[in-house]
């Protein structure tokens, strides 16, 4: 009466193909990453030390530390993440929950989206051609992290327009139905419930930041800076356009030093992640309902 | 549509106003979902101090018609109100801050909704909307309106918890305590007992027939004993129309207009 039949066996082989397959393709995912920071690790490792971190290039870049460069990342990171956070989170809002459901909105939407879809060197050009020329902001920090903020914003709403969704309408409907406008609706429960989201697509956004070169290149990154940045309207050096240089533009560099460079890049994108991956689990153990 | 006059005034301030003039006032209701009809031409009046009844089967719009009162198709682009709402003789729609309508409106929907935050700032919430601030003035608001939806004695020692974490009947009677926080003129409750045992629903009621001093209740129910207990008046609504209005005591006694309403109170469909 439990024997298993035919059709059993067979959905039950089907279900074991299809599990060892699905097995297959995460395990290969996962290879390329271990290739690529095995590699960084024992090629690059070598190079890095507390002067690594903490001097100048020296010897047209051929030796010596990442200082500038270092400083530079942190600078541009920063400063878009000025410009971007603000009016993509507003954005966001103003989406989640004023908009109505009308043609504007969706376009509004779809531009968000096309946005997220464009090249990074078309927003190179436009950044050279709107900051740098146009509102004359010459190759400056502020012009690279301003084409890097335009660049980012889509991540930034959507990350924030996807965590202000995940808190369920009946909590608004609730508040509302007290005679709570929309605004101190978001205030009291919308944004606490979701600020974590918020947070964590912020932090994305971060190493995203930090790893791009052709948005900064046109912008406000120079292959060397003998000093570190003292203002928004300095150039400077940044981490993925001196890697990008010292690989391929510059010769006689010891292989030691560019793998050094990429593990300190990766090792920021990768922390920044793990941050964000951290804060993603702390947060869930506090979800309210 | 005006009950007996004898009704107004024999029980002292208890009782409902069938002498002055109602309290909502409802004409050629008719509610639409995307163009499909959920409600199709009430008329009636809740008269003050009155618990009004409305009772019937799912899908004969009971609680499109609560939804319509609060103007709750702003929050729902797909629901479409026509027809005249009044409350206090001024057309729902003339209030220019729907907010400030909602606030005078008390509503506790079927499924709870404990909000994400303390016990404590579930019920404050309204109260810090109309700007009370003072710690002792919330405290006593806190407590009598958790009493009078029978939760104090549950929760007094845990009031900073969190109200979405309560079970669904203690949630249920939050929803009711912060809509009596409100310190509504109108209450307007859609099956509030579903969640909730049979004993604390007693209590519930008890609590709803004082209330009735204070305050008007429109009442959608699915128990039709409970509309006996508590309805000064029943409305008997049926596939979106209001099939009629009684007194509660007439309607179960069998002095309908329609069959139709003994048919269902009797449950032989529904």
């Amino acid at each position: 009466m439990f024997g298993a039949t035919a059709l059993n066996r067979r959905s039950y082989r089907s279900q074991a193909v299809a599990k060892a397959a699905f097995f297959l393709m995460t395990v290969a995912l996962v290879i390329p990453v271990l290739i690529i920071v095995g590699t960084l690790v024992v090629k690059g490792g070598p190079a890095i030390s507390w002067e690594f971190l903490f001097t100048p290039p020296t010897n047209n870049m051929t030796a010596g530390g990442i200082l500038p460069a270092l400083v530079g990342t942190i600078w541009l990171v920063v400063v878009a993440l000025l410009a971007s956070v603000p009016v993509g989170v507003a954005a966001a809002l103003y989406l989640s929950e004023y908009a109505p459901d009308n043609i504007l909105t969706r376009a509004i939407n779809l531009a968000i989206i096309n946005l997220a879809g464009v090249p990074s060197i078309v927003h190179a050009l436009f950044g050279f051609g709107a900051f740098v020329l146009f509102f004359d902001m010459g190759a400056s920090i502020l012009a690279a992290s301003l084409t890097l903020a335009v660049m980012t914003l889509p991540v930034v709403i959507v990350a924030t327009r996807e965590s202000l969704q995940a808190v369920p309408l009946a909590f608004r409907e609730a508040c509302w139905n007290m005679g709570a406008t929309r605004w101190q609706t978001i205030r009291k429960v919308v944004l606490p419930n979701s600020i974590s989201g918020i947070l964590t697509g912020v932090i994305l956004e971060v190493s995203r930041t930090a790893g791009e070169t052709a948005p900064i290149m046109f912008t406000g990154a120079a292959a060397y800076v003998a000093f570190l940045p003292q203002g928004v309207f300095d150039q400077t050096m940044a981490l993925s356009y001196h890697l990008y240089f010292i690989a391929t533009q510059q010769t006689g560099v010891p292989e030691e030093l560019t793998f050094g460079v990429a593990l300190v890049l990766i090792s920021i994108v990768l922390l920044m992640n793990a941050v964000s991956i951290g804060f993603r689990v702390y947060l869930r153990g506090l979800k309210k309902w | 549509m005006v009950g007996p006059a004898a009704a107004a005034g024999t029980e002292g301030t208890a009782g409902p106003r069938y002498d002055e003039s109602p309290i909502v006032q409802v004409r050629d209701l008719s509610v639409f979902y995307s163009r499909t009809p959920a409600l199709s031409g009430v008329n009636l009046d809740v008269y003050r101090h009155e618990i009004f009844g409305i009772i019937g089967p799912a899908n004969s719009g009971k609680t499109s018609f609560l939804r319509a009162l609060n103007r709750m198709d702003a929050f729902n682009p797909a629901m479409d109100v026509q027809g005249s709402v009044r409350i206090n003789g001024k057309d729902i729609n003339d209030w220019r801050n729907e907010y400030a309508l909602r606030s005078r409106i008390g509503v506790v929907f079927p499924l709870p909704v404990g909000l994400p935050l303390t016990v404590y700032e579930n019920v404050a919430f309204s109260p810090r909307l109309r700007g009370i601030r003072q710690k002792e003035k919330l405290d006593e608001v806190v407590e009598r309106c958790l009493t009078r939806a029978a939760l104090w004695d549950e929760v007094k020692d845990r009031l900073d918890s969190l109200g979405s974490l309560l079970s669904g009947g203690q949630q249920q009677r939050l929803t009711i305590a912060r809509a009596l926080a409100q310190e509504p003129e109108l209450l307007l409750l859609d099956e509030f007992s579903i969640a909730v045992d049979p004993v604390t629903t007693m209590r519930i009621e008890d609590v709803l027939r004082e209330l009735r001093t204070e305050l008007t209740i429109v009442l959608v129910t699915n128990l039709v004993q409970q509309a006996r207990r508590l309805a000064d008046r029943t409305a008997f609504f049926l596939m979106g129309d209001l099939v009629e209005i009684g007194e509660t005591e007439d309607l179960f006694e069998g002095k309908v207009k329609d069959e139709r309403t003994t048919g269902y109170i009797e449950g032989r469909y529904g």
